[in-house]
């Protein structure tokens, strides 16, 4: 028997199939993802670096060589490539370290 | 600096795609490497495409000889330091001319390698060219200015003739430059770019055109060519002080030893899928096989670059050479398709003048 994986890279490719159990949301969302990710305000360029970040801020396997091979193609370098991911690195981390704060006052409220 | 050279000709190395039948093998799904896409030419059939003809010639791109001072990863054409007997005899060189000549249609004469300007006549070539009242365009590598004190002067000879410079350039920044174009070549891209710009290539109101060409260093698509411009032209002022014109984004062919390198990465199949997927019919009336010829240090005539390095001569049997140039059946013919041309029709589209939309 064939093993199986969780986050089987091939399954990416079935991505539209979703669309197989409800047409009628799964249509909106590919319009709205096709819409979002087109030139607007910011480049497609700009747009890649932003979903390549998020990717690493949600750790979607997909996401991540989805938007690195379209980052590349849109031609983002390996230096504003990580520096994306930086920024990912750094929300989260911020995002850690300011419930310190809630930490700190909680601990301030019941000690002496 | 000298280049160190980060691989070697497809014949030097005795690999088998240094013969074009392989290649095609390849191609059409015939190999044990390789998987079968759907036929381009079955496609252009359905779409009412086929057979797809020429206009009138418009360019005449020279494959000058296949000398070069670089052996790049990507190299369709197979060049390098090797390569030093393919190149163009001077006869042919006048058969060149006295064609050009003859054929009102022509206006501008596409001078590629190789690197060009290591033919001994390639600035002979030009003065007559340039003579006859017609735009010539120079594929020069940049590094080629600088790789010996004889083409120093390379940049006043262009200058001198207005000639049209076009350079590849496949990033801003050294380590994508060096990695498909061999070590040293980004610093001595730049210097021969600043040397350009100090003649007034590139600059406003100087007539001296400088374009750039922007070829993925990779298994991927190039992106916008209007976005790719932009920061090209942001990172190089930046930080070099350099100015260009335009920026042409080119397709990677999967030929040669860009199709050597995607099949030993694993990415082959997964590269044609995406240009077999990228597909754009919207392409289709302005590839650039329509209003071009392209001639090999041979004199055989072929239909684009990527079909010669394939060794697909034009269709007419009785006009397949330069002595038997028949440019009335040259601008009436079917042109010759195959897998490849996928590359050409993909996303925005792709031309030795960069994206067609």
């Amino acid at each position: 028997m064939e093993k199986e994986f969780y986050f089987n890279k091939d399954e990416l490719k079935q991505f539209g199939n979703i669309v197989a159990f409800q047409e009628a949301m799964g249509k909106k969302f590919f319009d709205y993802y096709g819409e979002v990710m087109q030139e607007g305000a910011l480049t497609a360029r700009e747009k890649s670096l932003i979903a390549l970040a998020v990717a690493h801020a949600i750790q979607c396997p997909y996401c991540i060589d989805a938007y690195s091979h379209e980052c590349l193609k849109q031609g983002s370098d390996e230096e504003q490539m990580m520096e994306a991911v930086h920024v990912a690195a750094a929300i989260r981390a911020g995002t850690s370290l300011v419930y310190g704060v809630q930490m700190m006052n909680h601990v301030k409220k019941v000690t002496m | 600096m000298s280049i160190k050279q980060r691989t070697k000709s497809l014949r030097a190395t005795g690999n088998e795609l240094s013969d074009t039948f392989i290649q095609l093998e390849v191609l059409n799904g015939h190999h044990a490497k390789a998987a079968a896409f759907p036929s381009f030419e079955e496609k252009l059939e359905t779409l009412g495409f086929a057979p797809l003809m020429s206009a009138d010639i418009e360019i005449f791109q020279l494959n000058i000889g296949k000398l070069c001072n670089q052996t790049c990863a990507h190299c369709h054409v197979d060049a390098g330091p090797d390569k030093k007997h393919e190149m163009m005899s001077k006869d042919l060189l006048d058969k060149c001319v006295e064609i050009i000549a003859a054929s009102p249609s022509i206006h501008t004469v596409d001078i590629t390698g190789g690197a060009p300007e290591m033919h001994p006549h390639f600035r002979w070539f030009v003065e007559q060219v340039t003579a006859l009242g017609k735009k010539v365009i120079s594929r020069c590598n940049l590094t080629i200015i600088v790789a010996n004190h004889k083409y120093l002067d390379l940049p006043e000879f262009y200058a001198r003739h207005k000639v049209n410079v076009v350079s590849s350039l496949p990033y801003f920044t050294k380590l994508r430059t060096d990695a498909q174009r061999g070590d040293g070549v980004f610093e001595d891209s730049i210097k021969a770019l600043k040397m350009l710009n100090e003649v007034g290539y590139g600059r406003e109101d100087s007539g001296l055109q400088l374009d750039l060409v922007y070829n993925p260093s990779g298994a991927f698509l190039p992106g916008a060519q209007v976005t790719l411009e932009t920061e090209f032209k942001r990172h190089l002022i930046q930080r070099y002080d350099i100015v260009f014109n335009n920026l042409f984004t080119i397709t990677n062919m999967p030929i040669s030893r860009f199709l050597d390198y995607l099949l030993e990465s694993g990415n082959y199949e997964e590269y044609m899928q995406s240009l077999v997927d990228a597909f754009n019919p919207g392409t289709v009336p302005g590839l650039m096989c329509r209003n071009t010829i392209s001639v090999s240090w041979e004199g055989y005539l072929y239909d684009c670059d990527f079909n010669q390095m394939l060794n697909l001569r034009v269709a007419p049997e009785h006009t397949r050479h330069l002595n038997d140039f028949d440019v009335e059946a040259l601008s009436r013919r079917s042109i010759v398709l195959n897998q490849h041309c996928y590359g050409c029709t993909a996303g925005s589209g792709s031309s030795c003048g960069g994206a067609l939309e």
